[in-house]
């Protein structure tokens, strides 16, 4: 207590001279608050403190609520009802006056109620309607000061149904002369994005024109939205590129007023901003990311000076160079850098470095070879933090060689953790590497036990669901599958019989389902002893009922042999009147199929193999059950969505009737969010369970990465080459050792040496044994089992790697650069012909000899040139290639200039190049794109000609990629069918020998998907062409679904190749227009119940401007405009032919007011979606 | 994006809460006791991070109080400490040499000059200057208001 009064007598002399700065020392000792706080400081119990509050509060009640009161004492009343709120105490009472405050009050009350407002309501909170009105009328006043606090109040509190009314007001201070507003007029449209994007979807034009402001300040505000829409979708802003680095530059090059500066820093929110969005714009394009080397390369060469905030520069700088399409000599610097975080002795950098070591690791392992001694050591740290990160990163380069140590690493961490959060996130990822890397099967069911009892009920389920499938589908060899069976019925007795009172629930399921499933496969074991530890567990108490159904069907496979009779007897009177029906029926099914011999074993026979089963989910076999209930009189069945339908269509008809004005009210906006159930307003970014997005996209990526999995569909890798742990530790120390002393700084081993001997071979005992695998020198490497040395360049290979990658690795990333090469070409809109095509080969074959395995330093020797073209303007990239040709030496000149022959000359590659991801025209393609003429023969023949006859007159796209290898081009059409959409793919062998066996499969969950014809096709010649049709039908509102398939094929004998690809298909594609009259449409109108109102934005034409829209939502988007009377239109669609949508238009000032009705949830809102997207691409 | 600020003392009673999302009062309170138990717990010696559920926890310690904030994924932890550092330059500068009761008597203040400085849970402004000109601006209005009130009573 004693330094609260030192310090308020410190504070006494600037409180007692007039001090001159505004708010210094202002204490309000005698103020009501002032003797409030230090009456609470002095006490010394809670008890105390509560009862103090509460009279504190019943004051404030009663002032609050007195006629007399003036606003001035409300604002101090309201001051001390935030502090008590700040306490935990609920002060409820006064929140009304918090509004009445910001209503009334002069400025300076105001400003204090709507703090108070900010910090009572919550989003949801009714009483923020009446604030409305408040903000509106601040919003547009002439006081800088109301405008200001209205801004703020408005992007902290507003939902997402009260937006519409104010957001035009808001919009019009994006024009404001006063820099502030602007600014802040920016974030709230920012926050609105985040709650609501698809209502300020009109306003991307004035985003613009904030990017553009002249304000540092305000730019800098807009970056928050570009950042995210970016993040959403990269393509769209490429050609923003340039403008992003510009301001780079000119931040980097302290160009900006020293007022942005923080620490002699320039501007370092605004650069870390800039490189943020960078990182995503460069992401796999290669022509973007050139673009930016530069100033990717200033950036770190700027940020040198020790301090916190250079150091977050350089992270962010660090992060985007390995996120863009790599340039080796920037990633040698960016590495650098790394090493200096990771070194660093201060503890938040090494904590920083350890990130992006796991950021960058899967790119290029020898970096964390290099820090090895450094990693080990953290993972001894006592700080728990760095601890974790330190097993995120070895997560991160675990092999088959190194599994165990990493996964005993984990478990032992998971020991000392006691936040779920943790244990739920390390269990899983113990499992994922158990299942992928186990050594042997003990060791794998051991990992797995470990698993279950840490991770308990709260792991993900499908960890306890794949374990058993994996159990059940059995691996390749059954003798394998056995083993492992056997050593899973094994160890769970042992569990069992040891004291088994802790376990967690899911872990008994999983151990009475084994015991079930495959005790019988252990000789000599007595079912009764199983059958009596099963039964024990029945009886235990806390054990789940749950838990007991698992329990009660793993004994109903066991009742056989001696002593079942009585057994089911037993249970049957123990469990057969349970309160519990579902214990019930077990303990009756029980019971019968002990009776019934022949049926048991028909039911459950030994050993099945899940291979055979099938599951009738149509229950066709009960049809006739069905039918004579019908015939019988009962009421067909309705699915659960059609009852709730005609629930909602009652209660909307009583509620709304037809109107026609539809002016933005606060009540039709909440009628608007009624319903929202799509995915337009689930994907506002807001959620806060999106953990780790780019984690777990890495996650999933070292999962698809060509690995061979140990465990899976192809079984269990049975050529492993030493199943003993210690074997390949040893072996690979010595790997290990030696790749350090070559790789490593030399200053950690002198460090090492300094350090007691013994521990010092601990540690690098530990090294060789987590390192394993990750040196150049060691065969197997990061990538999996593939002799592939780390390579540097390759980011995501596209293709399988099955075979040695070289050929694969180089056709996917020509097409990758041959790719950007058109990318350059639409947004440079450089239209010179030839030369732009050799540039990326130049610049790439080298990298693939390094893929191969040959010397770096051949890169090294190239990177430099590139260099120096990138340094120059746009215009000159034509010059480029001779210029580079120039410069190599002779040698790989010869081979460049080869490389460039062969792609001019052979079709196999040039091909990707014309199938861009962009849809294009094909005639265009043909005739127009030097890149693709002259050397290609068949694909004259424009593959239109091939669409089947019959679909040859129905509307229908352009012909896109789908995916390519070396020896398939896959491509898709759409063909607009009435009642459905026809996906015909075109397979074309790209070589000349023929392919056998070709398989397509094509999945979409949200679709329903019927193959025509031609999905299996036996030989497909050289250069030939098949066709293969699938028919698409939504049911359901989607905006946007994802297919996805894959292609297997042979290409050799006994060679089988796959092909994946994917594609998405927009709601757009399954509207089709419907034709009805205006009666047939107010008649429907009235009978849909799910609405959906909003503005959208009114196109400027010759014409009247509503024809003018609706004719332009007509023609993309496929509607009926059924009739045009005045100012209003009347449009209707249809998915496919199932549910339609009526839309209802009106001009309404500037805009088109425009009201969705559906009998489909969610289809309004997707309608909407698309009408709001043709009209802002018009 | 930041999603909540809070400020608290060594004792680990409350001295400030801003929250950038909306969340259940239960949530909030279960939050503010986590995080002082979680930082409290902290030794000297540690870095400045914690890991709470899907979020990044960044938290300093002036003085006698603890400034903590929470990051989302994608956020920059060192930046997100010197964010918490301008804050506190920011307060230094409108108290002069800022003291914990400053904050505890004119949390209003405390608010205020927050309000200019994050909006949304992203950097509205990072000048020291301009933020100070502008809660000056607003304070002026006060200034004078409170003299001509307050001037009878003296």
């Amino acid at each position: 207590m004693s330094d609260v009064v030192e310090k308020t007598l410190s504070a006494l002399p600037s409180l007692l001279s007039l001090d001159s700065q505004p708010g210094a020392g202002k204490l309000s000792s005698t103020s009501k608050l002032g003797s409030l706080i230090r009456n609470i400081t002095e006490l010394t119990s809670k008890h105390e403190e509560e009862k103090l509050i509460k009279r504190e509060l019943a004051a404030l009640k009663e002032q609050v609520s007195s006629p007399n009161t003036t606003m001035k004492q409300m604002r101090e009343a309201m001051v001390r009802a935030i502090y008590c709120e700040m306490l935990g105490y609920e002060a409820s009472f006064t929140y009304i006056h918090a509004i009445k405050l910001a209503q009334q009050g002069t400025v300076l009350e105001k400003r204090v109620g709507y703090l108070a407002v900010s910090l009572f309501l919550n989003e949801s909170h009714d009483l923020l309607l009446l604030l409305v009105n408040t903000v509106l009328k601040d919003l547009q006043s002439s006081n800088l000061i109301e405008v200001c606090m209205a801004l703020t109040v408005v992007s902290q509190v507003f939902p997402k149904d009260m937006i519409p009314a104010i957001l035009p007001v808001v919009e019009e201070k994006l024009t404001h002369p006063k820099e502030i507003i602007r600014r802040k007029a920016v974030l709230a449209l920012y926050k609105f994005y985040l709650i609501a994007p698809n209502q300020v979807q009109h306003i991307h034009a004035k985003f613009r024109k904030a990017l553009c402001d002249k304000d540092p300040g305000v730019m800098t505000a807009s970056l928050h939205i570009y950042l995210q829409l970016i993040k959403e979708s990269p393509d769209m802003y490429k050609e923003l590129t340039g403008s992003f680095v510009t301001i780079l530059k000119q931040v980097v090059g302290g160009k900006l007023p020293i007022d942005f500066n923080y620490h002699s820093v320039p501007a370092p929110w605004l650069q870390i901003q800039l490189l943020r969005i960078l990182g995503l714009l460069g992401r796999e394009d290669q022509s973007t990311s050139e673009l930016m080397y530069d100033v990717l390369d200033e950036s770190l060469r700027r940020a040198e000076m020790n301090h916190n905030i250079t150091y977050a520069i350089l992270y962010e700088c660090v992060k985007a160079i390995y996120s863009i399409y790599p340039k080796s000599e920037l990633c040698e610097k960016a590495a650098k850098c790394i090493g200096n975080f990771v070194l660093s002795p201060k503890i938040n950098l090494k904590y920083l470095g350890l990130k992006a070591l796991t950021y960058v690791v899967q790119q290029d392992a020898n970096l964390a070879l290099q820090h090895q001694m450094t990693i080990i050591e953290c993972l001894d740290h006592p700080d728990l933090i760095i601890k974790k990160e330190t097993l995120e990163l070895l997560f991160r380069i675990t092999n088959t060689q190194n599994v165990t140590v990493i996964v005993e690493k984990m478990l032992g961490f998971l020991k000392l953790s006691n936040d779920d959060y943790t244990i739920v996130d390390l269990v899983g990822k113990v499992a994922e590497l158990a299942e992928k890397y186990a050594p042997d099967n003990e060791w794998f069911i051991q990992t797995m036990n470990e698993v279950f009892s840490f991770g308990g009920d709260m792991m993900q389920p499908d960890i306890p669901n794949s374990f058993l499938r994996l159990l059940a589908e059995g691996c390749e060899s059954a003798e394998e599958s056995r083993q492992l069976r056997l050593y899973a019925v094994d160890s769970y007795l042992a569990v069992l019989q040891k004291d088994s009172a802790h376990l967690p629930q899911r872990f008994l399921q999983i151990i009475s389902w084994v015991l079930g499933e495959y005790s019988h496969l252990k000789e000599g074991l007595d079912v009764q002893e199983v059958r009596q530890l099963l039964m024990k567990l029945l009886d235990r108490k806390g054990v789940t009922t749950e838990t007991r159904c698992w329990v009660l069907s793993s004994l109903m496979k066991l009742c056989e042999g001696p002593g079942a009779d009585e057994m089911a007897q037993e249970l049957v009177e123990r469990w057969g009147s349970s309160l519990d029906p579902l214990l019930r029926q077990q303990a009756q099914e029980l019971l019968c199929l002990s009776l019934d011999k022949d049926l048991r074993t028909r039911t459950l026979p030994l050993a099945t193999t899940w291979d055979g089963l099938e599951v009738d989910s149509s229950l066709s076999f009960l049809d006739g059950f069905v039918a004579e209930a019908l015939a019988a009189g009962a009421a067909p069945y309705k699915p659960p969505h059609q009852r709730q339908q005609e629930q909602c269509q009652e209660k909307a008809l009583s509620l709304e009737p037809y109107g026609l004005s539809l002016p933005v009210s606060l009540s039709s906006c909440s009628l608007t969010d009624r319903q929202s159930p799509t995915l337009l307003s689930m994907s506002s970014g807001q959620s806060g369970n999106s953990t780790e997005p780019s984690n777990k996209a890495g996650s999933s990526k070292l999962n698809l990465e060509g690995v061979k999995r140990v465990w899976g569909k192809e079984g269990y890798l049975p050529h492993r080459e030493v199943p003993e742990e210690s074997a390949p530790v040893e072996e690979a120390s010595s790997a290990v050792q030696s790749s350090s002393q070559q790789g490593g700084a030399s200053d950690k081993s002198s460090m090492a040496h300094t350090e007691p001997v013994e521990q010092d071979k601990e540690k690098q005992q530990l090294a060789s044994s987590l390192f394993v695998g990750l040196g150049s020198h060691n065969a197997t490497s990061l990538m999996g089992k593939s002799e592939t040395p780390s390579q540097r360049f390759r980011r995501k290979p596209r293709t399988q790697v099955s075979t040695s990658s070289s050929v694969t690795s180089e056709k996917s990333d020509s097409s990758h650069s041959s790719r950007s090469t058109v990318d350059s070409f639409l947004y440079g809109s450089l239209l010179e012909e030839e030369p732009v095509l050799p540039q990326p080969n130049t610049s790439h074959t080298p990298r693939v000899t390094t893929a191969n395995g040959s010397s770096e330093t051949k890169t090294q020797s190239f990177i430099p040139t590139n260099g120096t073209f990138e340094g120059e303007e746009a215009e000159e990239e034509e010059e480029e290639p001779t210029q580079t040709e120039n410069d190599i030496t002779s040698v790989t000149a010869h081979r460049t200039k080869q490389g460039s022959l062969i792609m001019n000359s052979d079709m196999v590659i040039v091909q990707p190049t014309m199938w861009s991801d962009q849809p294009k025209d094909w005639s265009q393609d043909d005739s127009g794109d030097l890149l693709s003429s002259g050397s290609d023969t068949h694909m004259e023949t424009s593959p239109l000609l091939l669409l089947p006859a019959d679909l040859r007159d129905l509307p229908h796209s352009n012909i896109n990629t789908l995916a390519a290898d070396q020896s398939l081009l896959l491509s898709s059409c759409h063909v607009y069918r009435d009642d459905a959409l026809v996906l015909v793919i075109f397979l074309s062998n790209s070589g000349e020998t023929p392919i056998q066996e070709i398989a397509v499969q094509l999945n979409c969950e949200q679709l329903e998907v019927a193959s025509l014809r031609g999905n299996v096709i036996d030989t497909l010649d050289g250069l030939g062409t098949s066709v293969c049709r699938y028919t698409l039908v939504m049911d359901g509102a989607h905006t946007q679904v994802e297919m996805t398939g894959t292609v297997s094929y042979q290409a050799g004998p006994g060679h089988t190749q796959t092909l994946p690809f994917s594609s998405k298909l927009s709601l757009a594609d399954f509207i089709r227009p419907l034709v009805i009259t205006t009666e047939e449409y107010g008649k429907l109108w009235l009978s849909f119940s799910h609405d959906v109102k909003q503005n959208l934005k009114l196109l400027k034409g010759d014409r009247d401007p509503l024809v003018t829209t609706l004719d332009a939502l007509k023609e993309t988007l496929q509607l009926h405009i059924v009739d045009i009377i005045g100012s209003e239109g009347i449009v209707a669609c249809r998915l496919l032919q199932g549910a339609p949508c009526l839309l209802h238009c009106r001009i309404h000032g500037d805009s088109l007011a425009v009201w969705l009705r559906s009998s489909l949830p969610g289809l309004p809102d997707c309608v909407l979606y698309y009408c709001q997207k043709a009209l802002l691409e018009h | 994006m930041m999603r909540f600020l809070l400020l608290f003392s060594r004792q680990g009673k409350l001295r400030l809460q801003k929250w950038f999302l909306p969340l259940p009062e239960r949530e909030k309170k279960k939050i503010i006791r986590d995080m002082t138990t979680m930082v409290l717990a902290r030794n000297p010696r540690t870095c400045n991070f914690l890991h709470w559920k899907d979020l990044k926890i960044v938290y300093k310690r002036y003085a006698s109080l603890y400034f903590c904030c929470a990051l989302e994924e994608q956020d920059n932890e060192l930046l997100a400490l010197e964010v918490l550092h301008r804050y506190v330059e920011l307060l230094d500068k409108y108290f002069g040499n800022v003291c914990e009761l400053d904050i505890i008597f004119n949390f209003e203040k405390a608010y205020f000059i927050l309000d200019e400085f994050l909006m949304g849970g992203e950097i509205q402004e990072t000048s020291k200057l301009t933020i100070a000109k502008s809660i000056e601006a607003s304070d002026m209005l006060q200034e004078t208001m409170e003299e001509y009130m307050s001037k009878p009573a003296f």
